[in-house]
């Protein structure tokens, strides 16, 4: 355990001692939720057309203002985001050296991708933090009768997601001694499984395939658990219904890389 | 007798199906000994090494490492021995001390025990002044002598070096070997190397396998490697006419060999030089010639490895280097 512990720590002093780097990190989804979401005003599109345009654009997105629609779908981005390069500091570990060190100690193998988890879900609870804060400041509109417990869901939605995410970008690194190949296939899934989801456009509007894929989609449920719990009058059965789906998709792909841990770490 | 702390028989790693990296080597290492492992590039040291210190699962064969299975028993075995990485596995963004402590987690090690012991090993290897620095800072001696610190933090009952030595500069070497030799006094540990340089498993191994291709060609005391190329060299030339000399030389019984150059120097192959000589000396004056010169040398590990591996391990320095500098700018463009 003591072994667990050291390696998480080890992971965030490589990130908060990086000033330079955990300021971009941190500024990068503001950024894009500043310009993208105050851009792509389709609240006032809809608008244009009238009460009926306001009443339908409130009926696909459940709330009247469509930045604070794509502010929680940041929250989700920044999930996404900071999880996938998580995964890739595998392939620098083993590319050291200092894998082949670790595996030479008693510390438990999956201890070993456990603690590159935890580590990934503690930066993600920062940055959820920070662009709550900023997308509160930049004018999210919260439910009018918001309960402030409530506050505890989306962290709870996020860091669900974490760890699913996080094992899975871990386990497709796993044997990986090729950081381009990493940086090849992130960039190739990143895109897709954002815009294949709820996050920044509602499905209900997306052709029959791809709503197909957004609907397995484990963004698609934090977004929502997400945006039940801070933008309008929660449905409990909705929320619980994510929570489970999240739940079962951190389970499965934690217990995927235990499984790859203890496989092939070592070849 | 010392009891046998590693136990290795007809280990075999192939990679991928194919690559046949440790192809059937048997050997055992005594407690307390410094065993040496010398190769060329790809013989299979690093591969034997991995398995040694349950990094890789070997595909077939028994290794045991202080009384224990490295595969079933691994976790056994994992905490007795200790590791020091051909690669500088330090991580550059935390600090010496830091480092260390990590390590001592890594092993289990109670935090009072590791701040002690990290401590006394800091200061063993020199590094105190420098403990609160990041290893960034650190040049390639001092990273090299964290490396060994982090190594010993479990006070491991055997000490694997992986090319301690590799890249650093003829002092540095020197000074690396001057701690290894202390640390190992200091905690009577059994020590496994792998190196490159011929002078430093001569000067230091009890016993040198010599791996090539994945097999051991040979495995002996350096003194005695060296002795099966043939014994040592005595070069001797008399004044005036050296046809006498030859016939007086090859009464020596432990002379195996005689062969005279046109300039009357007499060279031959003998059996332990060092008693040989002065018997070289005494026939000559006793046949009434008189010596003009006499001169003695032994074959260095170097001849014994071109003898066994039919290349030169000193052309391959170079290409090692090279590997390592084109590493470093790999690592420093990541930076």
């Amino acid at each position: 355990m003591s072994g667990l512990l050291a390696l998480t720590i080890r992971e965030l002093k490589k990130w908060y001692k990086q000033p330079i780097q955990l300021f971009m990190t941190l500024i990068q989804p503001v950024i894009w939720m500043g310009l993208f979401g105050k851009a792509f005003n389709l609240s006032s599109l809809a608008g244009a057309g009238g009460a009926g345009g306001s009443q339908m654009f409130m009926q696909l997105f459940g709330t009247s203002d469509y930045f604070s629609y794509m502010a929680v779908g940041i929250i989700s981005m920044v999930v996404l985001f900071t999880t996938m390069f998580g995964g890739m500091s595998i392939v620098f570990d083993r590319r050291l050296g200092f894998l082949s060190k670790v595996l030479s100690t008693p510390v438990a193998r999956s201890s070993i991708i456990f603690s590159k988890v935890f580590a990934a879900v503690v930066r993600c609870i920062v940055q959820v933090s920070i662009v709550l804060l900023a997308a509160l400041a930049l004018g999210l509109a919260l439910y009018f009768d918001f309960n402030p417990l409530m506050i505890f869901l989306p962290f709870a939605a996020a860091v669900l997601l974490a760890i699913g995410l996080s094992a899975m970008f871990l386990a497709i690194a796993v044997r990986s001694r090729r950081f381009e190949t990493q940086m090849a296939i992130a960039n190739l899934l990143n895109l897709p499984l954002l815009f294949a989801s709820n996050a920044l456009f509602p499905i209900a509007l997306m052709p029959d395939w791809l709503q197909s894929f957004a609907k397995i989609n484990p963004i698609t449920y934090a977004t929502e658990a997400i945006r039940q719990s801070l933008l309008m009058n929660p449905d409990w059965s909705v929320l619980a219904g994510d929570f489970v789906y999240l739940g079962a998709f951190a389970a499965l792909f934690g217990a995927i890389g235990i499984l790859l841990a203890w496989r092939y770490l070592s070849k | 007798m010392e009891r046998d702390i590693i136990e290795v028989k007809d280990l075999v790693k192939i990679y991928d199906k194919r690559i046949r990296a440790v192809d059937g080597i048997s050997f055992t290492v005594k407690e307390g000994e410094i065993f040496g492992f010398l190769g060329p590039n790809g013989a299979g040291k690093t591969t034997a090494i991995n398995v040694l210190t349950t990094v890789l699962t070997p595909t077939s064969g028994a290794v045991k490492v202080c009384g224990f299975d490295v595969v079933h028993d691994s976790q056994n075995v994992r905490k007795n021995i200790g590791v020091v990485p051909q690669d500088l596995t330090a991580d550059e963004d935390l600090t010496g001390m830091e480092n260390i402590l990590l390590c001592a987690d890594l092993y289990g090690v109670p935090k009072a025990e590791a701040k002690k012991r990290a401590e006394e090993l800091l200061a063993l290897v020199e590094l105190s002044d420098a403990a609160d620095r990041l290893v960034e800072t650190y040049s390639g001696g001092m990273r090299r002598r964290l490396e060994l610190a982090a190594g010993l933090i479990n006070r491991p009952t055997v000490l694997f070096l992986d090319e301690p030595t590799l890249g650093l500069d003829v002092q540095t070497r020197a000074a690396i070997w001057k701690y290894i030799r202390h640390l190992k006094e200091q905690y009577k540990m059994t020590l496994f190397v792998t190196t490159h340089y011929l002078e430093e498993a001569d000067n230091l191994c009890d016993r040198i396998a010599i791996i090539d291709h994945g097999k051991i060609v040979k495995l002996d005391t350096p003194a005695a490697l060296k002795d099966s190329i043939g014994g040592d060299i005595i070069e001797v030339a008399v004044e005036g006419d050296p046809a006498p000399l030859v016939e007086v030389l090859r009464k020596i019984e432990t002379v195996r060999e005689v062969v005279c150059k046109e300039d009357g120097t007499c060279r031959l192959k003998v059996k332990s030089g060092d008693k040989t000589a002065p018997a070289v000396i005494n026939a000559v004056s006793g046949a009434g010639l008189k010596l003009s010169k006499i001169w003695l040398s032994r074959p260095t590990l170097d001849e014994a490895y071109l003898e066994f591996t039919g290349r030169s391990l000193r052309r391959e320095e170079g290409d090692r280097e090279t590997v390592r500098i084109q590493r470093m700018q790999m690592r420093r463009r990541r930076a």
